[in-house]
């Protein structure tokens, strides 16, 4: 058996291997799938000389620990933690050398909720569909880490970058603001529906997941209560189930459905919505009606602050 | 057709019914394979709409879609997939009496049809297929079943389907199938891709 591996020592309350996904394959029913928070993700591989696209484990509030069977370049982004190296304090955010054998660990998120675990070489398990992302939806992809999962190394890609350390890191969201434009099937609520989506008396409920960011707050009522044939749905899709509480869909989605969704979530703050932990205050930011165009929006002004390094 | 702007990047096209859906997405994949379509990451076909996903100019395309000629879905363009299913789902009973006739007829009832997959989704290489002929729709269980054997054949609303893996359902099972649905290192990996055409043909029970 190759040395190239890494088994897990403790693998946190649930840590995925995730790369950026597989899109394009929706209209066989496959979710996209991928980092939460991709940002975070590339920034770990670039900072250990992996293309963006390599896999790495996500994880998520409490962390994890590896130990590689061969000394490996490794960096830990996204949600910021503790790092050690067999018990030893280690750079968070910037390249780390674990030799063969030793304990990397990633301590508990000291804020925000999933941390990234980078890996000169990447994550090499299987590709499914052309990606090796779990997918907890549809179950495709590795299942989540439990311990003594031993997990196959890539070989090293290319040489270390030559500053890594000015890195940014976006700061989790004390507050989430979501830039959303309405529709496809904003008609489908009563009048109401966009202010109190505007109002901020949104929170994050502790049933989020990776499928969708689950809100608790006020229910969106229905104008149209007829029930709506299945759809396609979009990455971001703000959807209002029965009970009228709204849930942005995040990377393991499903592909099509049958609740009304409202509006839809800027991309960009996608990766901040993956970061925000139960009880995080959201507010939704409109970006005009649909027909009106999207103009600047003032959320631009209020997105969250980088800090530079950490 | 309706035109609907679904974020920035994608459009969601409503159409009047499922055919006019089906012919619609035939088109784009005709447009796409012509290399007359604009870049587009995903074409998701729905009961009565077809979602354009990852568009760079999602507004020029909305312009243009309504001035389409979309031709009628031809009824012969693919050759049909024939699954063999043997009609023994705990369901059959309770269907074929709500159809008002014997689980024997409810079998002829459900191969004579010619099913077309309308759309994926609730699962990888999950079809929803159209066919039945409409004074056969059946509710979906009052409660759903924890775990449906890979391979069910079920039915409801106007559509069947088949359980391409062991999962949660609510649908009516009426038969099994051995044909393997999902295969993930096989191109496509789904044995029932939007547009196909299926039949059904009866085994003998186990």
């Amino acid at each position: 058996m190759t040395d190239r591996a890494l088994a897990v020592v403790r693998a946190g309350a649930l840590t995925t291997v995730q790369d950026l996904g597989r899109p394009g394959h929706a209209h066989l029913g496959v979710p996209r799938s991928g980092a939460l928070d991709p940002s975070a993700a590339r920034l770990v591989n670039r900072l250990v000389g992996n293309a963006d696209g390599t896999a790495v484990l996500e994880t998520t509030l409490s962390g994890c620990a590896v130990r590689p069977r061969c000394a490996v370049t490794a960096v830990v982004g996204g949600a910021p933690c503790a790092v050690t190296v067999d018990g030893r304090p280690a750079a968070w955010g910037a390249p780390v050398h674990v030799p063969a054998g030793s304990v990397l660990e990633a301590g508990p998120a000291v804020s925000g909720l999933r941390s990234y675990l980078g890996f000169a070489g990447g994550i090499a398990v299987d590709a499914v569909l052309g990606s090796r992302s779990a997918d907890l939806l549809s179950g495709l992809g590795p299942p989540p880490l439990t311990e003594g999962t031993v997990l196959p190394l890539g070989r090293p890609q290319g040489p270390l970058p030559a500053q890594p350390a000015a890195a940014p890191w976006p700061r989790p969201p004390a507050e989430l603001v979501l830039r959303i434009r309405f529709g496809p099937r904003d008609d489908w609520f009563t009048p109401e529906a966009p202010a109190t989506l505007a109002s901020g008396a949104y929170r994050v409920s502790s049933a989020s997941n990776r499928i969708g960011l689950r809100l608790e707050g006020p229910p969106l009522r229905r104008a149209v209560t007829a029930e709506l044939p299945s759809e396609g749905m979009v990455l971001g899709a703000v959807q209002v189930p029965p009970d009228g509480r709204p849930a942005v869909f995040l990377a393991d989605h499903p592909t099509t459905g049958g609740y009304p969704v409202v509006a839809v979530v800027d991309e960009r703050d996608l990766p901040a919505a993956a970061q925000a932990l139960p009880g995080t205050p959201v507010r939704f930011a409109p970006a005009g009606r649909p027909g009106q165009g999207s103009g600047p929006t003032t959320a631009a002004k209020c997105r969250n602050p980088r800090r530079p390094g950490w | 057709m309706k035109v609907l702007p679904v974020g920035d990047r994608a459009l969601l096209v409503e159409l009047a019914d499922a055919p006019e859906a089906q012919a619609l997405h035939a088109e784009l994949l005709r447009r796409r394979a012509a290399g007359s379509l604009p870049p587009v990451r995903e074409i998701v076909p729905a009961a009565r709409t077809v979602l354009l996903d990852g568009l760079d100019a999602p507004a020029a395309l909305a312009r243009q879609l309504p001035q389409w000629t979309v031709p009628p879905l031809p009824p012969r363009a693919r050759d049909v997939i024939e699954i063999p299913v043997r009609y023994d789902g705990p369901d059959l009973a309770e269907v074929a009496a709500h159809w008002r006739t014997s689980e024997e007829e409810a079998v002829r009832i459900h191969t004579a049809a010619e099913y077309r997959v309308a759309f994926c989704g609730f699962a990888p290489g999950f079809g929803y297929l159209t066919g039945l002929p409409e004074q056969f729709a059946v509710e979906r269980r009052a409660t759903p079943r924890t775990s449906v054997p890979q391979g069910s054949l079920a039915l409801a609303g106007p559509y069947t389907g088949l359980y391409p893996r062991s999962s949660p359902g609510g649908w009516q099972l009426i038969g099994t199938t051995d044909t393997v649905l999902w295969d993930a290192a096989r191109e496509p990996a789904a044995l029932l891709t939007p547009g196909a055409r299926v039949r059904f043909t009866a085994e003998r029970r186990r």
